[in-house]
């Protein structure tokens, strides 16, 4: 399909596939084949197509599901009169109206949006899937060109199929060496976001490269590219194998038969060519970190576990001198304090991000056969409601709930706080989520961003902790 | 979409780095279904911080009646609601001027008659003491340019095609619709020759026929 002989990126391969037109102003028209739809991002979308009177170009190329501000307990029951009620009422009759698959919160395959996709195998190789919602980039891990979208773009895609899209700058991050013990691929990528800076990926697709990314698994690449919208990039890319192909043959929207293999085929091309340029290289070795907690309210202020709270008077740009002091105020620190010695309130493990089967079986193995600390509120969301009822086969949820944590019906719940779960002013939580933005959780929530061993560490300990002195069961 | 000209007026200023679209318009109203009057809720945290001694400055005259605003560098990082820029929008506001921009965004403000104007540190710190002084601003995107009181002028670049797009205040899905239907359907043709997989069969569609009929238990366990 590709027919360009100088050398590609996976990125730029993808790319050329769904280019519609190319316009004299240099931008091109990009097809979607993909668009999944939630209840935050598309009341004002749909009422703009409904306003003009136009029809939807291709139902069947859209999925939606309320996952945002859907409560994690009590789902057999309506839901109580309120703003959440209407919005999830809301995108259920625009999906009737426009014909578009709409799956209800009670539902086997209920979840969040970016958990949904590769399980349903929406997401696939090759793709270009799009979402109104910035964690898009989580597919990339398929080799999908996947990205978030605004509401207006979002209507755009409903009515046309189409973008109007300048092609980004590429970018390889290559991630080489072998983890140590207790480091995982949250560390990796907030290692990375470290390294780059909020902004650093802006304007640029990253794709994940090296040995350690080719280790990780489908869901732990998932994990990596999840986050790289905290680095600034609104895509972030793993070229697809044998493990991609084969944690998606036979899923329900899968190709299937003769179209499988066409499909293999096309999707073997894809990685980028050993001699294709990319704009900008970085590397960095695994070998060398160690589990990682982010103490301020931006992703890049993080830190090893064994570190102390930095101090905004060492800085000397004044904008990031501001919004450090800023940071340290809010999340109640103090320059030089160990940050193990930051007690918890609450604990949550889920999210996009962290809210996997194997995610839960690692907090799981942290926890079982201990309790969570006195006093500490500690909840686990399953991403999906497949992921729930698989850690349920496994007898996870009995380890978490005898441990004292509350577990729950998936969704996004308190990775955004738009519905019960959420932090109370002053609350600190060890949280497994994406961003510790300030009032992410709720007003006046701390948020610190960790593994799910390390969340699970937290609770058990009851304070930030590395989680590889709790295993060697030397916790004071 | 309102076209974008000229806009002349004194500028409000944030002078932190990564002001955040959680920020600019917290989570929880993204309950709201509407586009509109979302103004009251832009920076509803910053501007109810009791901790301040002074308001907020968008609530501070003359900052109150600003059209520009003065940022510094990542400004509307992190999530993409677009209820970031309708916020800023209906608040009043034209003209974002920062170091760098969260890149969803900066698309999105293109989408609502908001102008970003990226500019390097040492102008912004020009551009924020004329608004510090209260003076008026002038974006002009015709010749690309921010004009002080002072007499001092500072270009910025911007993409052509974003450029014509607030020029004509363009709705973009009328004109992929009217100028750009025949290539797509042209596309999809394509590929669905090429690449048959990425169009269902009624097989894999019928995986949805009975959405809602599996009702899930509820989960076990203490509720917390
Ligand atoms: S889990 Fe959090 S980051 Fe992911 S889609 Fe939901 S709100 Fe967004």
């Amino acid at each position: 399909m590709t027919d360009k002989t100088e050398p590609q990126t996976l990125y730029e391969k993808v790319w050329a596939d769904h280019v519609v037109k190319t316009y004299d102003n240099g931008t091109d028209l990009l097809y979607v084949d993909r668009h999944l739809v939630q209840e935050v991002s598309s009341p004002q979308a749909f009422k703009g197509l409904k306003q003009a009177g136009r029809p939807m170009h291709r139902p069947d190329a859209h999925i939606s599901v309320a996952d945002h501000a859907v409560p994690t307990q009590g789902r057999g029951h309506p839901l109580r009169e309120g703003l959440a009620a209407s919005q999830v009422a809301r995108l259920y009759e625009n999906a009737r109206e426009y014909g578009v698959p709409y799956i209800p919160m009670q539902d086997r395959r209920h979840g969040i949006v970016h958990v949904i996709g590769p399980e349903l195998a929406f997401t696939l190789p090759g793709v270009v899937l799009v979402c109104g919602d910035s964690h898009t980039c989580t597919h990339g891990a398929f080799g999908a060109i996947a990205f978030g979208i605004g509401a207006s773009e979002c209507e755009c895609v409903f009515a046309t199929q189409v973008l109007r899209q300048q092609r980004q700058k590429t970018m390889r991050i290559r991630l080489e060496g072998v983890r140590p013990e207790g480091v995982e691929v949250k560390d990796m990528i907030l290692a990375v976001i470290a390294e780059i800076g909020i902004g650093g990926g802006v304007g640029h697709a990253i794709e994940y490269a090296g040995s350690a990314v080719r280790d990780l698994s489908m869901e732990q690449r998932m994990t990596l590219c999840n986050m790289s919208i905290e680095a600034g990039s609104r895509i972030g890319m793993v070229a697809p194998d044998e493990k991609t192909f084969a944690y998606l043959e036979g899923r329900p929207l899968a190709p299937k038969g003769a179209d499988w293999e066409a499909a293999l085929d096309y999707w073997r091309s894809l990685p980028s060519d050993p001699d294709a340029v990319f704009d900008r290289e970085v590397v960095i070795d695994v070998s060398t970190l160690s589990p990682f907690v982010s103490w301020g309210t931006t992703p890049e202020e993080c830190a090893p576990i064994a570190g102390t709270v930095p101090d905004p008077s060492d800085v000397e740009d004044e904008g990031r001198r501001a919004r450090m002091q800023r940071s340290v105020e809010y999340m109640g620190l103090t320059p030089g304090m160990a940050l193990s010695d930051l007690t918890v309130d609450r604990v949550f493990i889920g999210s996009c991000t962290n809210g996997r089967i194997e995610d839960l079986r690692q907090a799981a193995e942290v926890v079982a056969g201990r309790k969570v600390s006195p006093g500490i509120d500690a909840m686990v969301v399953p991403g999906s409601a497949a992921v729930r009822a698989q850690a349920e086969s496994e007898g996870l949820d009995k380890i978490f709930v005898e441990a004292g944590f509350s577990w729950r019906a998936s969704g996004c719940s308190m990775c955004v706080g738009m519905n019960d779960d959420r932090l109370t002013p002053g609350q600190r939580c060890a949280s497994t989520s994406n961003r510790n933005f300030e009032g992410r959780q709720g007003i006046g929530g701390r948020t610190h961003l960790m593994s799910p061993p390390m969340a699970a560490a937290a609770a058990i300990a009851g304070h930030l902790v590395d989680v590889r002195s709790l295993k060697k069961g030397a916790v004071e | 979409m309102k076209p974008f000209d000229t806009v002349t007026s004194v500028a409000a200023w944030i002078d932190e780095d990564a002001i955040d679209t959680d920020i600019i318009f917290p989570a929880r109203f993204l309950l709201l279904l509407d586009k509109e009057g979302l103004g009251k809720h832009a920076f509803h945290e910053r501007r109810n911080d009791p901790r301040q001694s002074t308001p907020f400055i968008l609530d501070r005259p003359p900052y109150d009646k600003a059209e520009i605003l003065v940022a510094a560098q990542d400004f509307g990082t992190g999530s993409s609601r677009e209820q970031a820029v309708w916020a800023l929008a209906d608040f009043g506001l034209r003209c974002v001027i920062a170091e760098s921009f969260g890149e969803i965004f900066f698309a999105n403000c293109f989408k609502n008659g908001v102008l970003p104007v990226r500019l390097s540190p040492d102008d912004i710190a020009v551009v924020r003491e004329a608004a510090q002084r209260e003076e008026l601003v002038t974006i002009d995107l015709p010749t690309q340019e921010v004009r002080l009181a002072s007499g001092v002028v500072i270009g910025f670049e911007i993409e052509p095609y974003r450029k014509d797009a607030l020029l004509n205040g363009l709705d973009e899905i009328g004109s992929i619709q009217r100028d750009d239907g025949a290539d797509i359907a042209a596309f999809e043709e394509k590929q669905k020759r090429r690449a048959p997989w990425l169009y269902y069969s009624e097989e894999q569609l019928a995986h949805f026929n009975d959405l809602g009929e599996e009702i899930l238990g509820e989960p076990t366990g203490k509720s917390g």
